[in-house]
């Protein structure tokens, strides 16, 4: 294509976006691992909060885990446990595609099916420790 | 010959291109990952199998140890550097307007290294019995 002074800007070729596309398997994988990326971001202020407190005040760290204990920090806590595994386990299947693996289009839906899974067994799995750890105190 | 580009006049005679930091921020963001893969696992089974109370004592207690408030500041460091870089990134892709993007750009900078720092202070404190 060729730069043209007179061409008015609204004549440009535009990139095509995601309304136009068909929903498929990887590009949801991709939305997701932005979106569990910035919730745990917005986590950390949380983590912050809990380390900040057991250091600096008892009382604090006392209501932030009747907090982490109530019905909606329970939500909140399972829905960064969720987080925490798809980014995690995406991660590593992103980490392979930067070595140069993993790139037909059959393994990019087997890799992200299994990345979806284990994510799911693995969100169980750290709840059945942590509420069997709970119940043994 | 036939000039290929995409960018506007304005934009070549602006001199707006690559800030030729892109390679740097690719390469932290994998190492960081790389570390932050068995580090994040150790410490939320570190958490859920030894510290959950709601007495910071045994958080403590924990931390009292060199290797896991070595292994816990190292974890947040990286953990911290990477949500920088990705929130970096989605900022750079979502705002466009440039007094927004560079406030969001310093915000998520400043909140990032103040909390690690601030969770490291935490950590050591605890680690130190201060």
């Amino acid at each position: 294509m060729t730069t043209d002074d007179t061409t008015p800007a609204h004549t440009r070729p535009t990139s095509p976006h995601l309304t136009i596309y068909k929903w498929q398997i990887t590009m949801v994988m991709s939305i997701l691992h932005r979106a569990t990326g910035l919730a745990l971001a917005f986590g950390t202020v949380f983590l912050v909060a809990w380390l900040w407190a057991a250091a600096y005040s008892p009382d604090c760290f006392t209501w932030l885990h009747g907090f982490f204990g109530s019905f909606i920090g329970k939500i909140m806590m399972f829905g960064w446990t969720v987080a925490f595994y798809y980014h995690l386990l995406n991660g590593i299947r992103h980490l392979g595609w930067d070595l140069g693996h993993g790139f037909e289009l059959r393994t990019v839906d087997i890799t992200g099916i299994i990345v979806g899974v284990s994510c799911g067994a693995l969100t169980i799995v750290t709840w059945i420790i942590a509420f069997s750890v709970k119940g043994a105190m | 010959m036939k000039k290929s580009n995409l960018r506007t006049p304005l934009a070549n005679a602006k001199g707006m291109g690559s800030a030729k930091e892109g390679t740097a921020h690719f390469i932290h963001q994998r190492v960081t990952a790389i570390a932050l893969i068995p580090l994040t696992i150790w410490f939320v089974f570190s958490i859920i199998s030894f510290v959950v109370s709601d007495d910071s004592s045994k958080l403590a207690a924990w931390l009292y140890s060199g290797v896991n408030a070595g292994a816990t500041i190292f974890m947040l460091v990286a953990l911290f550097y990477h949500a920088k870089l990705g929130v970096q990134v989605v900022i750079e892709d979502y705002l466009h307007c440039p007094c927004i993007k560079l406030s969001a750009l310093l915000a998520n900078t400043f909140f990032m290294y103040g909390a690690a720092l601030i969770s490291v202070i935490a950590v050591l404190k605890l680690h130190l019995h201060l």
